[in-house]
């Protein structure tokens, strides 16, 4: 495979320009660590955004950072880290999951995949957080939507459209991101040995109290043990944020409210426990399993682990994200899991052999009009389907 | 203002259109007298009126699908409507359109606290969803000032703010699902109770989307439990610079409050005149900051805060402290569009956004072209997230009076861009601001997102004249321009 790795906004345009002129289908990357999600792209040319790197623009005080879509999460990172500052949708690495080099990805990236971590409970997600961007279509047109303030409806929502698309529809050049200040503190209190059900139970009262959790998770004995807290218990954690005393308040506030058997992380074992949950840690580097990633009410997340014993299982924001790990089937547990799971919520197979990524739905199906209408979406963004050709949907 | 030249054929069927209309829907639901037509002849922005082809008022999704199939089938428009409070004329009516109402789905269909999701018809009213959950602790964060009487469904079509919307989000932020119906009549459903879905995000594109891409007829939205204490403080600044200033350190310092609103002197004044809430009259600018959580936490920031504006020159500084107390700093903010109501026979709300820095900049600019036009200015400010509510006093009866406000609005909104900001913040473009849009945005970039109106409504039937200055034909906008043979970059590496 051939790549290209424009160096400027006009070269990267006339590559796709280029691209749908001959109508050759280009595989769209930034640093290549979420390769191994979705369905496998059928392309013979790759398009590079890591050469256009760099923040452009950022403003602590109007909360906003614009970048290149090819400069890494690091960078933006460290330059928000420095002005006390963060992305508040806690964007996750999979890359060791994903078996790429972590810490490489780049923004642009994690916009197009509309990650989000533990905080998405309360924070929103990628999505949340475009505020505007630039983009070359699958036309070879450059163009822009969106802005460079935290409050904008001019036009329609094209950064909602962009941000999960997976490159299908346009090549992002640039971002430009809601940005929020870093709490003060942080502390976790850990609930031991509640099963998924009373857990879940757990985290409602916690999000149905005025205690303002921002994280809410449940690991059993042996994955909690895999990220080194309970003790050889399972833990329920809830993460408060914020000013020293309030943490404490809101802290012991919730302890009474619940109470049982608890222990507590501080600061930056805190931060630790919540990255790994965030990097889904628990399953690790083992390919030998399929990792599914299913959003679903919250209550119906316990449902989902005790449907399923066979498989390894967590849960995240509140219970309304299970992350599954089946032993490797043909079909990559598609089958079981979605039926398991029901008709609402929607099951994404993050992790699979590319021979069945390519073969099942990676995505949730969608009903057909629905289907029809993705369809319509797409081809008005890249009517000749050259950018990232099946990467969502087969022959999509 | 242009609106697209009515079709002549269509309004010569009025009758017969009405007669079919009755074979879909209960004969009350459809309304063509002339006297009950002009009910629905304006929105919150009064400046225009025109009453409908006809209203009609389903009670069904099955009602309102079978509406619209029935108008995409005859090439009949259609403009939806809430309770009719948009401020972009977002709702106005056109002379050969159906106005489609939704005022009839009104009921509050599932309370799910367990999960923190409330689902309803799209008529319930904003404020409607929070009266659904009060009892048990709950509310819906966000929070326009019509909220009263505005619709979720309109919210949804607007992506509607508030004064909390810093802190909290905009409708966007706390939509969960939605059932819509498209111009061909088809019911899709996206989303539920759960947080994110992959495939295209057509739920964030919806919102927001002033009515041109489907009509909403239910919607989930996630509820947040109440904060545990309220708090506002109201500070009095010599001038709005700096105040300015006091609000962009409030933020660099790491605070970001549940809201925070500033007043010019002219909107402190018409304020005051109407509610008596004790706002400081010697003051160039007001600050009123809320802070919301346990009380250690509000008595902390508090503290930050106050110090904050000490070192910008704050003159005057008001914590509540009783409930009563802070209702009222709010009421004079939450009153000032019709307090300035009073003090002039009419006036225009702009909506435009800045990057904060740039406020005293924009303020002194806006008295230059307030002296130019002469006509009086009074401003409110959502300070923190930087949207400006210019609101340009004027007489209609006075001939030409009209023109010359909306000529002194598009150059307020024109300064707003500018200074790197935008046209509207949580208005709506809508007829109001249609004709600006190329101020922001060029034609390539406008193409992309009529493109995607074509994606939904392939002959432009859902509420067109609205947000696109020129409504260009689907099959038009498709063409393919070729590059090929005319490259810009003939060194680059081929493939």
């Amino acid at each position: 495979m051939s790549e290209l790795r424009p160096e400027s906004i006009a070269a990267l345009t006339d590559a796709v320009a280029t691209a749908s002129a001959e109508r050759l289908p280009l595989e769209i990357s930034g640093a290549g660590t979420k390769r191994g999600m979705g369905r496998p792209v059928e392309a013979t040319h790759r398009l590079s955004l890591s050469a256009l790197r760099g923040i452009m623009l950022y403003e602590p005080e109007e909360l906003v950072i614009s970048a290149h879509a090819g400069t890494t999460l690091i960078e933006i990172e460290q330059s928000l880290a420095q002005k006390g500052q963060q992305l508040a949708f806690e964007p996750p690495d999979w890359a060791r999951l994903l078996g790429t080099a972590p810490g490489t990805q780049t923004i642009g990236g994690i916009v197009a995949a509309n990650l989000a971590g533990p905080r998405r409970l309360t924070a929103g997600a990628a999505r949340d957080h475009l505020l505007g961007f630039q983009a070359v279509s699958g036309r070879g047109e450059l163009f822009k939507a969106g802005g460079r303030v935290v409050k904008n409806v001019t036009g329609f929502d094209l950064s909602k459209l962009l941000a999960g698309s997976f490159g299908t529809l346009a090549v992002m050049s640039e971002v430009t991101l809601k940005v929020l200040p870093r709490p003060e503190r942080t502390a976790t209190l850990l609930l031991l040995d509640q099963d998924a059900a009373t857990a879940a139970g757990s985290m409602a009262a916690a999000l149905g109290s005025s205690n303002e959790v921002s994280g809410a998770a449940w690991l059993p004995a042996l994955l909690a043990q895999r990220v080194g807290v309970g003790e050889g218990a399972a833990v329920t954690a809830l993460r408060f944020e914020g000013l020293d005393a309030s943490v404490d308040f809101r802290l012991d506030a919730l302890m009474g409210l619940i109470g049982g058997a608890a222990s507590r992380l501080d600061g930056a074992r805190s931060d630790d426990f919540w990255c790994r949950v965030r990097d889904a840690e628990p399953f690790g580097a083992d390919p030998s399993r399929d990792v599914w990633r299913v959003s679903v009410a919250p209550l119906d997340g316990a449902r989902l682990v005790a449907a399923l014993p066979e498989a390894e299982a967590y849960l995240d924001w509140a219970g309304g994200l299970v992350w599954l790990a089946l032993p490797a089937a043909p079909d990559g547990n598609s089958a079981r899991i979605r039926q398991a799971k029901g008709p609402s919520g929607h099951a994404t197979l993050v992790r699979a052999a590319a021979d069945v990524r390519a073969r099942v739905a990676v995505f949730e199906p969608e009903p057909a009009p629905l289907a029809a209408l993705s369809r319509r979406v797409k081809a008005s963004f890249d009517p000749l389907g050259i950018l990232n050709p099946g990467r969502m949907v087969e022959g999509v | 203002m242009k609106m697209p030249t009515p079709d002549a054929a269509i309004v010569a069927r009025r009758r017969e259109i009405a007669a079919h209309l009755r074979t879909l829907l209960k004969p009350e639901s459809v309304i063509d007298h002339e006297d009950e037509r002009r009910v629905y002849e304006s929105d919150g922005l009064t400046a225009y009126r025109q009453p409908p082809l006809i209203a009609v008022l389903p009670g069904s999704t099955a009602e309102v699908s079978a509406v619209m199939a029935y108008c995409q089938q005859e090439g009949i428009k259609i403009v939806p409507r809430g309770a009719g409070t948009s401020l972009s004329g977002g709702a106005l009516p056109l002379a050969d359109a159906i106005t489609l109402g939704l005022g009839k789905l009104n009921r509050v269909i599932e309370v799910d606290l367990p999960n923190r999701a409330v689902t309803v018809q799209p008529g319930v009213t904003n404020l409607g969803i929070t009266r659904a959950v009060e009892h048990a602790g709950f509310y819906y964060a966000p929070d326009p000032s019509s909220q009263i009487a505005c619709t979720i469904g309109g919210n949804i079509a607007e992506n509607s703010g508030g004064v909390h919307c810093l802190k909290y989000g905009l409708t966007t932020n706390n939509v969960l699902g939605l059932e819509f119906v498209l111009m061909n009549g088809d019911v899709l459903r996206i989303g539920g109770k759960h947080l994110d879905s992959g495939g295209y995000d057509l739920l964030g594109v919806l919102t927001g989307s002033e009515g041109l891409l489907g009509v909403v007829t239910e919607v989930t939205v996630r509820v947040l439990a109440k904060p545990a204490h309220l708090k506002a403080m109201m500070i009095g600044f010599p001038t709005s610079e700096s105040a300015g200033d006091c609000v962009a350190r409030i933020i660099a310092g790491g605070i970001i409050p549940a809201g925070m609103e500033m007043m010019d002197r002219p909107a402190i004044h018409a304020a005051e005149a109407f509610v008596r809430v004790g706002y400081p009259l010697d003051v160039e600018a007001l600050l009123i900051v809320e802070l919301d959580g346990p009380e250690c936490e509000i008595d902390a920031y508090m503290a930050r805060i106050e110090a904050i504006a000490g070192d910008c020159g704050a003159v005057s500084c008001r914590v509540s402290t009783t409930e009563a107390e802070r209702l009222g700093f709010w009421a004079g903010r939450k009153a000032a569009f019709p307090a300035v109501g009073r003090i002039s026979p009419d006036y225009l709300c702009m909506d435009g956004t800045i990057p904060r820095r740039r406020l005293s900049e924009v303020l002194a600019r806006m008295e230059v072209l307030s002296q130019q036009y002469g006509l009086r200015v009074a401003n409110v400010f959502h300070a923190g997230d930087g949207n400006l509510h210019p609101l340009i006093l004027y007489d209609a009866n006075q001939p030409g009076e009209l023109d010359r406000c909306e000529r002194f609005g598009a150059d307020i909104l024109r300064l707003c861009v500018e200074v790197g900001g935008v046209l509207t913040g949580e208005h709506g473009v809508g007829v109001e601001k249609r004709d600006l849009m190329p101020v922001m945005f060029n034609e390539q970039d406008l193409d992309h997102q009529m493109r995607l109106k074509c994606a939904f409504d392939p002959d432009h039937l859902l509420n067109p004249g609205k947000v696109f200055p020129q409504l260009r034909r689907c099959a038009e906008l498709g063409h393919l321009h070729v590059h090929h043979g005319e490259l810009a970059f003939p060194d680059l590496p081929r493939f």
